[in-house]
């Protein structure tokens, strides 16, 4: 008897669930790759705020960057009833099963952030950041600040053959080499950390005449750049006087050297995926508006005019 | 080779170490340009051996356990554990000493755990490191909450970019460990005792050294080698970053010891050699950042120049210098 009575409790809970379309008391599951990043740990921290701030009960699973993790993360989501599905999918491949299930249960799945190679039709939209267009906000940034003097770059790239190093190379260069007066004289991978970020500006100085004619440097995200700056104090050099910067990301430490005058600008990559993603799924759940396949989310310059200690501080909590 | 002091001078460690460092001087002029600035030394060179020093230091400790027949691959992860360690407890506003004296005292703990794995419970030197080479960066990871603790506090940011009598501070702990160390196992019996257990240990401890506690100093002064290295980095950036600190650096150090010349085998080793096997890496590395390559190339050149210099320490290049000498004697 009194397993019948819970198990009445639980199918009538699920029936009140399922009825319930409105964005409040929603359901939905949220399966992450892991934290290998300040910035995937902001972006954890921010999709869980949208969602309380909309009144969504959002289920959270941390694959520890494992693919198995996660589909068994979004069988899981599936086999509770959940009413969406959101999905950073740590690799491009291997997706077309467990979201065909999703899709026969009719869960609309956003992926966030990254893609997949996949039929379209298996999720409902992506929220997603376009990498070269960073990459053309920053040369665009640059071109703006030198005007017409002669400016020589130095580069600090990503992970060789990564795809954020690849695409964010091809944005800033495209951009930059039109204008003859601006040169890429130097690039050399940091693999997106301080530590090499550091050594290989070390190394570009030396090799530039104690950085004498370095005019401007590039780095793909801003722990790179924190590290190049330290580089570039070490040698005795000014970094956002005697050399501009300009990175990409958007980390709390890059406002603070912002705001202490020893960097120039940097490219936002948001952390707010969910945002969008809510919104979309929103309007599909009310009234069945299909959004756009592919969302792109802004691409923000940030300078020392837009506040930087704020900016610093409204970050610094998100676990970057 | 016997009764050849020559042979020992000229050894291929040294031709290889200045082999690179001319073919550097050819891809870029300025390489051996050091000037004075700031109160230190500043330039190419200098940043061969500043760079060099973690992974010398890791290559001291490396050197002993290898000389055991043993290896360490947690040490780029005790590197991530000890700088999260020492960033965190200066942040929450301890003092530098109490901050390095832990993460040394951490260091320590993971080398002696080794050990324990190792000489008393008999498990394979390469599986019984694995095991904290994969559990401590998710240590680390814990420690850090996984974001990069940063730090400003000047007296650790000094071991990282300070510098003593113009050299970088780095360079100036390395060496001092370097003197320590290679003393401390030429100068006393453990030198011999190390070289006995790597070649064959039942043979040593029937003779009786007690290899148990051996093996566990070994790895202790492995694990703390790795703990100074590890916070030598994090006070470099200003930062313990749990996720890329030592990140692979336990390859770099096995590397640069057998580039060395000590053998995986154990038995005969070098520490100094060892070091300078650390130095022909940096020097590659430094070189590669300064020639202005693409970096697509960056692992095929360092993968060359290795083959390269293992080829001249083969036994094969050995034996044709040696045919080559006798030609040439019959000659005359």
């Amino acid at each position: 008897m009194k397993l019948l009575t819970k198990l009445a409790v639980a199918a009538g809970l699920a029936t009140a669930l399922s009825t319930s379309t409105m964005a409040a008391g929603l359901v939905v599951g949220f399966s992450q790759i892991g934290s290998e990043s300040g910035w995937r740990a902001a972006e954890t921290s921010v999709t869980k705020q949208e969602a309380e701030k909309r009144g969504i009960d959002l289920k959270f699973a941390d694959a520890q960057q494992k693919q198995e993790n996660q589909i068994k993360a979004i069988r899981g989501f599936i086999a509770q009833g959940v009413q969406a599905i959101l999905v950073a999918p740590v690799v491009a491949t291997g997706w077309d099963d467990v979201l065909g299930e999703a899709k026969e249960a009719s869960i609309p799945v956003v992926l966030l952030d990254r893609g997949i190679d996949g039929p379209e039709d298996l999720y409902l939209t992506s929220v997603a950041s376009d990498q070269v267009h960073e990459g053309a906000v920053a040369g665009k940034w640059l071109i703006d600040t030198v005007g017409d003097k002669p400016c020589n770059i130095v580069e600090l790239e990503g992970t060789v053959g990564s795809s954020p190093a690849i695409n964010r190379k091809k944005g800033f260069d495209d951009a930059v080499a039109a204008v003859p007066t601006l040169k890429i004289i130097r690039s050399q991978t940091g693999d997106f950390t301080r530590a090499k970020g550091k050594e290989v500006m070390e190394g570009f100085i030396k090799a530039e005449n104690g950085g004498a004619n370095i005019c401007a440097v590039y780095a793909h995200n801003d722990d790179m750049m924190v590290g190049a700056i330290q580089a570039m104090k070490d040698a005795g050099l000014k970094p956002g006087k005697d050399i501009l910067t300009v990175s990409i990301d958007a980390v709390p430490d890059i406002f603070a050297a912002i705001a202490a005058g020893e960097a120039n600008a940097t490219v936002e990559l948001t952390p707010n995926m969910a945002g969008p993603a809510f919104d979309a799924l929103d309007a599909y759940l009310k009234d069945g508006t299909v959004p756009q396949k592919f969302i792109i989310t802004e691409s923000k310059l940030f300078t020392a005019a837009d506040d930087p200690q704020g900016e610093y501080d409204r970050r610094k909590g998100l676990g970057y | 080779m016997k009764g050849f002091p020559l042979s020992r001078l000229v050894n291929p460690q040294l031709i290889a170490l200045i082999g690179v460092l001319a073919l550097n001087w050819l891809l870029f002029p300025g390489f051996f340009r050091v000037t004075w600035q700031d109160g230190r030394l500043f330039g190419s060179v200098i940043d061969v051996l500043n760079r060099g020093a973690p992974v010398a230091i890791l290559a001291i400790g490396m050197t002993a356990v290898i000389a055991t027949k043993g290896v360490d691959l947690s040490v780029g992860a005790v590197m991530a554990v000890s700088g999260a360690v020492a960033a965190t407890l200066v942040v929450s506003g301890y003092p530098m000493p109490v901050a390095v004296a832990a993460a040394l005292a951490v260091g320590l703990l993971c080398g002696i755990w080794n050990g324990i794995l190792v000489a008393l419970l008999d498990i394979q030197p390469i599986i019984a490191t694995l095991v904290l080479m994969v559990a401590g960066r998710g240590i680390a990871q814990l420690i850090t909450e996984g974001s990069i603790v940063t730090f400003n506090d000047p007296a650790l940011v000094f071991i990282g970019t300070g510098s003593l009598l113009g050299m970088p501070m780095p360079v100036v702990i390395a060496a001092a460990l370097l003197v320590l160390v290679t003393l401390g196992v030429r100068r006393t019996a453990i030198g011999l005792f190390i070289e006995a257990v790597g070649v064959n240990r039942s043979a040593a401890t029937l003779a009786g050294i007690k290899s148990r506690v051996l093996l566990m100093m070994v790895y202790a002064l492995s694990g703390l080698c790795a703990a100074i290295a590890g916070i030598i980095v994090a006070a470099d950036i200003r930062g313990a970053d749990a996720n890329n600190s030592g990140l692979w650096l336990e390859l770099d150090a096995i590397l640069a010891v057998v580039i060395g010349g000590t053998s995986l085998l154990g038995g005969r080793f070098s520490i100094p050699m060892s070091v300078l096997g650390a130095l022909i890496i940096q020097a590659m590395n430094t070189g590669i950042l300064v020639s202005g390559f693409p970096p697509e190339f960056n692992l095929v050149v360092k993968a060359g120049m290795i083959i390269a210099i293992l080829l001249i320490q083969s036994p094969l290049a050995a034996a044709l210098a040696a045919r080559l000498g006798r030609r040439r004697r019959a000659e005359k």
